[in-house]
Order: structure tokens, then sequence, then C-alpha cells
């Protein structure tokens, strides 16, 4: 519980705080802490520099961007979940936000330094990469964004340079005829999912005629189903869809689950969300 | 006005919920160092050398010692107060590991530093040479031929067998309608108390030492640290400040309390060590980790004939103050509130390379109970009769009851408790719902569980404790003081962890003398203002601890009475007591209060010829008998078949603990029982691997449930008095031992249409699926 010795910086702005990944060895940033300082307290992280980047509060929005709802990354989850833009254009969103950890997680974690972690078994990444976002990075030559799906690249590992910074997450508005439901299987209220799946479809003739479905903690990285967006595309009814979930995934065996039981929970839980977002 | 049995607010919480307690970790003396203990991370390991060179070059660094530095240092090795048979093996098991560790947690070297981060850092730097060695960590396992042996001079690693058996078990066996057996798992529980374990130790110009200790048993670790550090009983005090809580797991005298105080001696500074969470997971007693054999013999009318169980109980690597006497704690419970007239219990302790076990709330009782309670459903199902009504036919109906495995149970309304269960359940209402979601199909089926259940508690009757061969008594005391101006300091020999005590006692004490409860003070949980004393645990502390109190009141009143009645030259009998006040018989207008008789006793100006002055007594009360609490426990589950994810959605308790001095305090008992009952149900599994490591070392992968898993509980109670002057019967343990059976009989019995007949301890979404799955294939 007591974490390794460790310098600390506090970034001015994210400017100041891409300098300081820059000049810093081994540095790593500090949003809401919820992630990184659990692990450094097992000493399983090992940083020997924390940028505290918690003082941007510039970086803490949620704003109509025309097409699409631009997030700020150091929007605490408790922020996100109740953004009225979100609601109302993106609910999937704010609605995953509302599910992550605990009360006190959601009042401190942050949408930016969820996803920069990178890990499988968190609810936004998956969320984020269904509804194909874009993730706004800013590192010494300036921004430069970069599509969810190219994005989370291993486990605990993002496309993101050692000296960029996650600045904001951009994700569409949905149109009327869309639907979304996230169905999250955890053991407990504050846990890690052991299987969610994140469902974003246009609804038509009271069925799906296209989904994008994001699977969260089946493999390294979330995951889209892309057999069973293929199989609504083609026509199929959603429980026939709804088996190809696990096609393609590597889930992780542990003491929540075993990697079989996540495969039959990703198919149970896809057919769920599925038939919720078509039920709107 | 009288104050038992009204909810008053708990007098501790309004400084603990502020923050202002006074835990072991706050409290700092001048010139303390830090203690941080190195621990092995294999499962068993010879120890070929230990390197402390870097450690102690490491900045802000005093002192640094393997275990064979330290060896001299011990009178004596850690010892177990229960050794439960004439040849059960006791291997020495000292603070620090000296040539080979013996389970993963298992200390080898310790660093002493100027704060406890760099203690920590520093401990890192120690290099300690392991020759790993074979492990086991399964019960079964280690006792199959060829197993690794957690110490290979024993030979073996059974550490005893243990049997209490009536006459003809087998022939009645034989002669039965319907025979039932049923195997159970119960996995190794965490007890996970919000502060972990923490000392402080300070030794005196004249080797007098104080330690304070997150600890439930002060006079006891005083007792054994005598034993372990060759220092008189009479130099040490052990403080307990403020405990946050404990479950059993801080009764006992764990290596770094003796530790802390001999690196106090060797460096001439206070040392303070506080454990961290994953330490604690390591490092402090587990629970449970037993397997059963159980069967059951009865008529086709339903009448239970036998019972005979078998169990393997894993010791973890060493025994702990009792680790091999938690079995027996339940050994009189296999029968539980039933009239079953043959028996048969047999406990094979076994050592495997894994944490100590030891009590943790229900220390044996959870563990029958929840095997009888299941075999009941089992039975049920064997003979087509509802749990119910099998229950019903089999409740002991007159008190006292003197049962096959030779005790007697004072008090109890078993049918009483049934029948309020199923008033407030609405069983009608709750098969309804179930019968509409089957004839549905619906994919969240609902389930409803029973568990019938009586307690042993009220620990113990010193003679009964003598005869299982524990090795000191079970009695307690108290003294209760009036100060001359007439307020009262009661001094108990329990020692508090979260229960209220101090809020109960004053309860007890304020309406027998008619003074206000808030004139009284309790004091407790240091051994130099409570001599004696036996400390908190088995839910004695009121049904042992409230009864000396009572006996120390009412010596007090009669030592009052004495000099009210010299006072007002009337004869003693003459006198009545009430509110306080001691009137003459008749003449109601001669009288003079308590308060003023605590004043005379002081003054001394005209006190009875030879009586001592002041008003101070003390009483100890050693029972005759344990307690019986018992009640009746309902529990219903919403299962997910599609996913095996099981949700409890009721969960009623009906308890007879007695009379109930403060009903608020007991439900809270009831409720934090219960969770920790639901938790094994439904939740908390220590997991081992193969190899001895322990796989679930933080609150990530421990899953201890939150409010958020558990129903608002219903409870009620149903009350007989207990034979002692008080009628009080115990409540820490109740919902602890009730409550596991009755959530995963519910779980069964939302299944037992697709015919799902068991679930393995805990009931995760997995296991619950696999269930159904077996059982369509």
């Amino acid at each position: 519980m007591i974490p390794a010795p460790f310098d600390y910086e506090v970034a001015e702005s994210p400017e100041h705080a891409v300098g300081l990944l820059r000049e810093r060895e081994d540095a790593k940033l500090l949003a809401g802490g919820h992630s990184l300082l659990p692990a450094m307290r097992l000493r399983l992280a090992r940083p020997a520099c924390l940028i505290d980047i918690g003082r941007l509060s510039d970086l803490s929005y949620v704003r109509d961007v025309g097409d699409e709802i631009a997030i700020g990354a150091l929007t605490r989850h408790k922020d996100v979940a109740g953004a009225p833009l979100l609601q109302e254009h993106c609910g999937i969103v704010a609605y995953a936000a509302g599910q992550v950890g605990d009360p006190q997680v959601r009042h401190r974690g942050t949408i930016g330094g969820s996803l920069s972690h990178g890990d499988p078994a968190s609810d936004l990444p998956a969320v984020v990469l269904a509804l194909g976002g874009t993730l706004v990075a800013r590192g010494p030559s300036g921004e430069r964004s970069i599509a969810a799906s190219d994005f989370f690249t291993g486990v605990f590992e993002t496309a993101l340079a050692p000296d960029e910074m996650l600045v904001e997450v951009r994700v569409p508005k949905l149109g009327p005829a869309s639907g979304w439901a996230y169905e999250k299987l955890s053991r407990r209220a504050q846990d890690w999912a052991t299987v969610a799946v994140a469902a974003v479809v246009e609804r038509s003739n009271g069925g799906a005629s296209k989904a994008a479905v994001g699977l969260t903690n089946m493999g390294g990285t979330p995951l889209r189903a892309t057999a069973v967006e293929e199989a609504i595309a083609g026509g199929a009814p959603i429980a026939e869809a709804a088996a190809h979930a696990a096609e393609g995934t590597d889930p992780p065996s542990d003491l929540a689950a075993s990697a079989d039981f996540r495969r039959h929970l990703a198919r149970v839980l896809t057919r769920r969300a599925l038939e919720r977002a078509v039920a709107g | 006005m009288t104050v038992v049995g009204t909810p008053i607010k708990r007098r501790e919480d309004e400084a603990l919920l502020r923050g202002r307690g006074s835990f072991v970790d706050n409290l700092t003396l001048p010139g303390t160092a830090y203690m941080a203990v190195v621990r092995s991370p294999y499962p068993a390991a010879r120890i070929v050398s230990v390197n402390l060179d870097a450690a102690r070059a490491a900045e802000g660094v005093i002192a640094a010692f393997s275990g064979a530095d330290l060896a001299d240092e011990w009178a004596g090795p850690l010892p177990c107060a229960w050794l439960v048979t004439e040849d059960t093996k006791n291997p020495p098991h000292y603070p620090v590991a000296i040539d080979v560790a013996r389970y993963q947690g298992d200390p080898v070297a310790v660093v002493v530093a100027e704060s406890r981060a760099l203690a920590k850092d520093a401990a890192e730097l120690v290099e300690v040479e392991y020759e790993p060695l074979p492990a086991v960590a399964d019960v079964e396992q280690a006792l199959s031929d060829g197993a690794p042996l957690v110490h290979e001079e024993l030979g073996t690693n059974e550490c005893y067998v243990w049997k209490l058996e009536t006459d003809g078990i087998q022939a009645a066996i034989d002669a039965a309608d319907v025979v039932v057996t049923r195997r159970y798992r119960q996995p190794r529980l965490i007890p996970n108390a919000i502060e972990p374990r923490g000392v402080l130790a300070q030794v005196g110009p004249t080797g007098d030492v104080t330690l304070w200790s997150a600890t439930q048993t002060p006079h006891i670790q005083r007792f054994v640290l005598q034993l372990v550090l060759g220092i008189p009983e009479a130099k040490i005090r052990v403080i307990a400040p403020d405990v946050g809580g404990g479950f059993g797991s801080k009764i006992q005298v764990y290596g770094e309390g003796p530790l802390a105080i001999v690196l106090a001696r060797r460096l001439g500074r206070p040392v303070k060590w506080t454990e961290e969470r994953s330490e604690n997971y390591l490092g402090t007693i587990h629970g449970r980790d037993v397997v059963h054999e159980v069967t059951f013999a009865a008529t086709k009318e339903g009448k239970i004939t036998a019972v005979r169980s078998e169990a393997w109980c894993a010791m973890g690597a060493y025994l702990e103050l009792v680790t091999p006497g938690i079995p027996l704690l339940g050994a009189w419970l296999y029968s539980g509130p039933y009239e079953i007239p043959n028996y048969s219990v047999t406990f094979t302790g076994v050592f495997t390379n894994t944490t100590p076990t030891d009590a943790y709330r229900g220390a044996g009782r959870p563990e029958a109970t929840y095997v009888l309670e299941r075999t009941m459903d089992a039975l049920a199902r064997e003979l087509g009769m509802d749990p119910v009504e099998l229950r019903r036919k089999n409740l002991i109906r007159e008190f006292p009851h003197t049962m096959a495995s030779g005790l007697t149970i004072d008090s109890g309304d078993y049918h009483a408790s049934l029948d309020r269960l199923l008033e407030v359940l609405d069983l009608d209402a709750v098969r309804a719902e179930q019968a509409a979601r089957r004839e549905r199909g619906d994919v969240k089926q609902l389930g409803v569980g029973f568990s019938t259940y009586n307690e042993m508690c009220g620990l113990a009757p010193s003679r009964i404790l003598g005869a299982i061969r524990y090795a000191v008594g079970g009695w307690d005391s108290a003294t209760v003081r009036f100060q001359p101006l007439g307020s009262v300091q009661v001094v108990v020999g329990t020692s508090p962890h979260g229960q209220g005590h101090e809020t109960t006692f004053a309860q007890i004490v304020a309406d027998r003398l008619g003074v206000g409860v808030d004139e009284v003070e309790v004091l407790h949980g240091d051994t130099a203002i409570s001599q004696l004393g036996m400390d908190t645990y088995g839910s004695r502390s009121l049904a042992v601890g409230g009864i000396a109190l009572w006996q120390a009141t009412e010596k007090v009143i009669a030592k009052a009475r004495a000099i009210v009645a010299h006072q007002l030259e009337v004869s003693e009998d003459d006198l009545e007591f009430a509110d306080g006040t001691f009137r003459v018989k008749g003449s109601p207008d001669r009288s003079m209060d308590i308060k003023a008789a605590a004043f005379a006793a002081h003054a001394a100006h005209n006190l009875p010829d030879g009586m001592e002055p002041g008003l101070e007594e003390t009483a100890t009360y050693d029972p005759a008998n344990f307690s019986w609490p018992g009640g009746a426990h309902a529990a219903v589950v919403e299962v997910d078949t599609e996913t095996g994810d099981t949700r409890l959605v009721r969960y009623v308790a009906v308890d007879d603990v007695g009379r109930a001095i403060n009903p608020m305090i007991v439900d809270g008992q009831v409720h934090g029982g219960l969770a920790q009952g639901i938790a094994a149900a439904l939740y908390e599994e220590g997991v081992y691997d193969a190899e001895g490591n322990l796989l679930t070392t933080t609150m990530a992968t421990y899953l201890v449930p939150s409010a958020a898993e558990l129903p608002s509980f219903e409870t009620d109670r149903t009350e007989t008095a207990a034979d002692n002057p008080l009628g009080v019967k115990g409540v820490g343990e109740t919902g602890t031992i009730a409550s596991a059976p009755a959530v995963v009989n519910a779980v069964v019995d939302a299944l037992s249409h697709l015919g799902v007949t068991d679930v393995p301890l805990p009931a995760t979404p997995e296991r619950v699926w696999n269930a159904i799955q077996e059982v369509r294939s």
C-alpha cells in the first residue's frame, strides 16, 4: 500500500505536460489516479515521475461541435454520466460512464484516464470503439486525431506516443433511428466487467439493419464483434447474429470467469444488448 | 427511566464517524521507529541465506535482522492454547522463520527504519536465497500418499483426529428407511477487518513493556507474551485502543507483537508496525477451508434418526492460538435445533502450506450449520417432503433439552421463530411468484431457501473448556465503582472492537443503579486498568462479561444497602431499592439515594463497624453452560439462468438472542453477520493455486460484497430468556452462522425444477451456470 519512491511534477498546461513527458525519464500522467495509484501502491507500477494534470480544468468539458460531441479528457465519469448533451445525443457514453466502478471512482476518475490506461476490462473503451469515436492526442508538434479502432493496441497499451497526452474524445451524435445498449455482467457493482457488450444499432421494421458491437474484456483490447455486425447487415435475426459474438475473441481465464464462460456470456449479453438497443 | 431494551444511539460512534478515533496507527511516541516484515514469496522453501547488507545501507534504516539473528530472543515458540487431543502435533512456530518458510507470507526477515515508507523500501532490498520445496495447499491432497510434508520432521500432515460418537450410530444408519450422504467444500475466507493489524511497542527503563495492539485480546496477549519473551506478565501492559473490527482474526497472538517488543528493546526506541492490506491477506489468519462428508438417516416419515459427519479441516502451516479447536466449537451443532438421537462427529486437522486458519466469525459453527442445513434440504428432496415441513417435524420442542451429543440447551422456542419467519416472509406469495416464473419459463427464476439454526456461544464454562483441553478458563470479570460524587466507572475484562459495549454495558448498569446512562463510563481494553479478563470473542461479552457486570452491580447495591441501613438505623431487610433510591418499607419518606450512599462510603464518617471505605465491587462470572441463540432464516434469490448471475432479493431473519439490551445494536450485529454469511454463499473465496500461491491478495479479487449487493434485511425477534440473570444469549455470530446455507438452499431451490441439487460455494455465476449445464446435458 506504499508506492515506491517517485518524483512529482504539476503540469500548468497541456503543452507543459507534454514538455515534461519529453524531459522526464519514465514519467506517467496522473489524472484521476484510480487506476494508476492502486497499481503503484501494490508496486506493480513504478514510474520514476508522476506528472499531475489534475489541475488542467480547461480539459473538463462536454461540447456540441456539430455532428459530434467533444468530451475533454479530464472530464470525470460522474460529469460524463450527467452531461445533458450526451444524454440527448449519445446516451450510451453517459450510461456507461455511470457504470464505471463505484461512486468514489466516478467522482475522481476521468474519461481520458480510463481510455489512455487501455484496460480491456474497462467500460468506456468498448463503447467509444463501438461508436467509432475519435481520440485527440497532443504531442510536441501539436494535435492529431486517432480513430478509436487504431487507438487500443494491447493490454494496457495504446497508440499514444510516450510524449503524447490524450486531450479530447469525440463521439458521434446518434440519429433518431439509432438505438443503443450497454450490457454488463460484473460480480459486484464496483467490479470491472466480467464481460460487457456495447451495441449501437440502426433500427428498421422492429429489427436492426445495422449494428456496431463493442466487447469489453474479451481479449487484450476492446474488440468489435465484426461477425455479429456482418450477420446483422446481412439480415440475420438478432439471436442468430449474436451467436457469432465470441468469434475472433481471445478472452482471459481468471478468478472472475473462465475463457469459455466468457465466450458464452459474450453471446448472451450481445443478444440482450441488441434486443434492448432495438427496443430503444 | 428504563434504558435497557431501548435503541439508544451508540456513544462510540460520534468520534469514530468524525475520524477522531484513536487506532494503533494514529499513535506515535517520541523516537518511534518503523518495522517492515519481509515475507516468503514461496509457499515452501528452505532459507539458504539472508543478505541484509543492502537493506542496512539504505536510507533511514536503523537495523535489519534475519530469523536466525533473532533466534536467541525467544523464551519459547508462539503457543497454541488448544491442543485438542493428547497427541495433537504442534510444530514450533517462531515470529520469524529460521530455516524453512512454510507458507507464502511466512516472515523471514525484518527491517526497522525512520519511517514506514523507508522501512518498506529497504525491505525490498533484503536478499533472501531460497531453495523452493514442494508444497501442498489442499487438505485432501495433503493427506494423500506422497504429498509434500509441511513439517518434514512430523512424517505426516495429519495434525489430529478428534471424535465424538454415541453408541450404536452405525446400527441406526443401517436400520434407517432413508440415508443421504453429501459432500461439501467450504472454501477459505479472509476476515478483512477494516483496520489491519498493528502494534506499537515501548520498553521502559526497568524492562517494563507497553504494547499497543489492534487486538481483541489484551489479556491473552499479555499472558502469551510472557511465554514467548520470558518477561513476567506483571511487567507487561497491553492496551487495545480503538480497534477496527476483528471477526476473530485479532484473537491470536501473532509474531509481530513480540517481534516489535524485541526490536524496541534492542534498539532503545519505540517500534511500530502497521499491516498493509495485501500483507493482511497473507499474514493474518484465514477462516473455514473444510471438506465435509455428512450422512443423515431418517424414517420415511421424515424423522431424522442419526447424523454422522466427517470433516477434514485445514490448519494451515502452523497452529495459531486456537487453530485446532475451531472445528470443536461446532462439534455439538451437527444436530442443530433438531432432536436427533444418534450422533457422530469426526474432525481431522490437516497441515497445508497456507496461512494458518483460526477463528473467523462463527468459528466452527457456520461450518456445522452449513452442512446440516444443506443436508436437511437434500433429505427433504429425497423424501419428497417440503423443507419447512421436514424442519418442523424435527425441531426440538421442550427445553431444557439434553442433546445426544451430551450438552444441554437451556432455552429456546424454535417453532415460534419459524412461525414468525413464515409470516414475515409470506411464503405462499413467494411460492406463487416462483410458480408463475416457472410456468412462463422466465430467464430469471426465483428460489427460496431456509435455515433453522441454533448456536452455542457465550464462551465458555471453564470446566467444559478444561474437559476439551483448552488451556485457560472462560469466565469474565467486571468492576463497578462509584466515584464520590455519584458518577460510575465500569471496568470490564472484555475488549470490544466495534460491538458497542460501552453503550450496552452502560445501559445495564444505569438501569440497575438508577443513575443516568451518561453518568456511567465504561473502561476496557487496557490490562493496567482491567486486570482480570478473558477478552472478546465467541459472542461472550454480554452473555459472560455482562453477567459479571450484573453481579458486580448487585454487590455494589448490597454494600450501599448496608451503609443506608446503618445510617437510617433500620435493618437491611427493611429497605427496598428502586430507581436509585433505598426506601424503608412502609415509610417511603425515609429514604436515601445510592449516590448519597456512595458519598457516605467515601467520606467514611459513619460506616458500619469494620466496613472498608469506598463503593467499588468486582465480580467474576464463570457460566455453568454455553448460551444457545437460535432462530429461523429465509433467503429469496433471483437466478439468471442464462448467465448464472445470482442476486439476493430478500433476506428475512428471525432470531432468538434472549433479551435485547439495545435492539439497534442487536440489529446491527445481525446485519453485519448476515452480510458475512451471504458473502460466503455468493462472493468470497480465498483461492490458492495447486502450488500454494494465494491468488486473492487484494480487494479486487477477494470479493467482499458492498451495500449494493445486499437487500434491506428484514429482521425480527422471538424471545426466550436464557438461564442467566439478564436472560441474554449473545448475538455476534448468529447472522453468519445461519445465512450461508439459507442462501445456497435458495439458489438450489430456484433451479430445482431443472434438476439441480447442489451448487458449490461460493455460488458464482460460472458455477451456477455450470450446475445448470450439467443437468441439461
